[in-house]
């Protein structure tokens, strides 16, 4: 039996061995062919004329996902600040589900009511002729990413110690210069590790984003239509021909997006340990 | 004064982003149930979609989907709580554990459009199942592992060490313990796990839509025919209609259902949990 159970506990690293393997294998041969410089710094991308370039591609969901994480992290930090210590008990009971209800919806309905709503209204506030655009994917990552910030942050604001925030109010602190200066602080490091988590969401994201960024992959401007590394993934994997230079080079975004997600959850793990430990 | 200032912008902050979420969440809900509600009907659930009639329908979606979950659970379900088994009961070598459990992790935050990349490439071209549901079920079985071996693991911890020194006592073997009185007592957590990679599954449609299909016509799942049936789930439809047919209405209809399966696995997920957590 033992052995049995091993070999279970095994399958997970073997899974991740698998994946590493063969993400590496099929992402290098179109790194080779294109070169790595051009790949990774070439200005266009297109498909048709075999230039496969995607510095747009990596600005994009860098810029994207930052746009996501300065709109998105306020909001869900002062949001589980209210939540945590503000906010009257019934009404945090009602919130509370509401919010890990819009962690649980699917990506595609965030998607489809950015389509029909944000769009269109983009495109009458800013005078666009269309309203796809990095915009609206910022705005609607942003909205994704709020639930796991803000049940991360509570937690780590519910778990600091009621003595520290006694003591400051005993020092004639108010309520609000204790939530702020002491309970925050002392949870910064959860806080951290919750903004990571984001980050970590926001660059990973596919669906939702292809149906509201227009999918052209022009250099990211904030109205203008753009491609992501995941979306430059998702837009052509249905049409490229098994074993073309394109589908290949689909793979190597692939890796460069693996890479990325990896180094963001080396860091993660980095910022959790400081946390078990301080 | 700047105290007063103080006070009056951080509770203007606090006050302001918690009304913008709370609208936020309510717009969001209302909306989709605004535009949707209205097309659900008996019809619309229990057919398949018909030219000839012009109606829609998306039993092959819920069919599809039902499909994937079962097939999914059922390869990852034996190997995720054997995981688990592993880890709490079983093992001894440190490193071991910290391999297993990075390796854990790190699943858990690969995004689903590498998964899909991953499983066109094994399941899909190397494995040669080509684009079926068989094959993006498989893809799913290592996208929900972590969190069967997550919540697996964290009920088992929860199992009193006196039952264990008990049975053992009494003279049964490890496996035997591990059978009858170890997993009995975890089964809460065991089902919660299954819980949320059901939800998991459904609201899954990176990975499926390029390893299960697009087609929105009914499958036949007969024990021959199983191997080749492809087909969309009810995320893919979603994004079928939204994108591709331009038919927001069906679209809304079928976020509504997803909504509604989203708050039935959450709250049956948070239930199983705070009972787990009371014993």
């Amino acid at each position: 039996m033992q052995v049995l159970f091993t070999l279970c506990g095994l399958v997970a690293v073997g899974f991740v061995l698998l994946i590493t393997v063969y993400l590496v294998i099929s992402g290098i041969p179109a790194i080779r062919e294109i070169g790595l410089f051009r790949f990774l710094f070439g200005k266009t991308w297109a498909a048709g004329q075999d230039q496969y370039g995607i510095l747009p591609l990596i600005l994009t969901s860098i810029y994207g996902t930052a746009g996501a994480i300065v709109i998105g992290v306020p909001i869900g930090f002062f949001t589980a600040v209210f939540l945590a210590k503000a906010a009257p008990k019934w009404l945090a009971n009602l919130l509370r589900p509401a919010v890990s209800l819009l962690a649980g919806i699917p990506s595609v309905v965030y998607g489809l009511v950015g389509m029909c709503v944000l769009v269109p209204a983009l495109r009458g506030w800013l005078r666009l002729p269309a309203g796809d655009s990095l915009l609206a994917a910022i705005l609607v990552l942003a909205v994704m990413i709020l639930p796991s910030i803000i049940s991360l942050s509570e937690t780590a604001l519910e778990a600091v110690p009621r003595e520290y925030e006694e003591a400051s109010l005993a020092l004639g602190a108010t309520k609000l210069e204790t939530y702020f200066r002491i309970s925050a602080p002392a949870a910064k490091s959860g806080i951290a590790a919750a903004v990571v988590l984001g980050i970590g969401r926001a660059i990973g994201e596919a669906m939702a984003i292809m149906m509201v960024a227009g999918n052209v992959a022009n250099m990211p401007a904030l109205t203008q239509s753009v491609r992501f590394l995941t979306t430059g993934i998702a837009i052509e994997l249905n049409y490229s021909q098994d074993g073309s230079l394109q589908r290949q080079a689909l793979f190597s975004i692939g890796l460069v997006l693996f890479l990325f997600i990896m180094l963001i959850n080396a860091f993660l793990n980095l910022v959790l340990k400081r946390e078990k430990e301080g | 004064m700047r105290r007063r200032l103080y006070e009056i912008t951080g509770r203007a902050l606090l006050y302001g982003c918690a009304a913008v979420t709370a609208s936020l969440l309510l717009f969001f809900i209302g909306y989709i149930l605004f535009r949707g509600i209205g097309g659900i009907s008996w019809r619309f659930l229990s057919t398949a979609e018909s030219v000839i009639n012009g109606t829609v329908g998306i039993l092959p979606a819920i069919k599809n989907t039902v499909f994937i979950i079962v097939v999914s659970l059922m390869v990852s379900l034996p190997l995720g709580v054997g995981a688990a088994v592993y880890l709490t009961e079983y093992a001894r070598n440190r490193r071991f554990v910290a391999a297993i459990e990075f390796a854990s992790e790190t699943l858990a935050g690969i995004p689903s459009i590498i998964y899909a990349l991953v499983g066109v490439i094994i399941f899909c071209t190397a494995l040669k199942l080509q684009k079926t549901l068989l094959a993006g079920s498989l893809t799913l079985v290592i996208m929900i592992l972590p969190t069967i071996i997550r919540s697996t693991q964290e009920s088992l911890k929860t199992v009193p060490q006196s039952y264990r020194e008990g049975a053992l006592g009494l003279g049964s073997g490890k496996w035997h313990m591990i059978r009858t009185v170890v997993l009995p007592s975890s089964v809460d957590g065991i089902v919660t796990g299954c819980i949320l990679a059901v939800g998991r599954v459904v609201g899954e449609s990176a990975v499926l839509m390029y390893t299960a299909g697009m087609s929105m016509a009914m499958q036949s799942f007969s024990l021959d025919r199983v191997a080749g049936a492809s087909g969309a789930t009810l995320t893919v439809a979603l994004y079928h209609y939204a994108k591709e047919n331009a038919d927001f209405s069906v679209a809304f209809s079928i976020a509504t259902i997803l909504l509604i399966l989203t708050v039935i696995i959450n709250f049956s997920a948070s239930f199983l949990g705070r009972k787990l957590k009371r014993s």
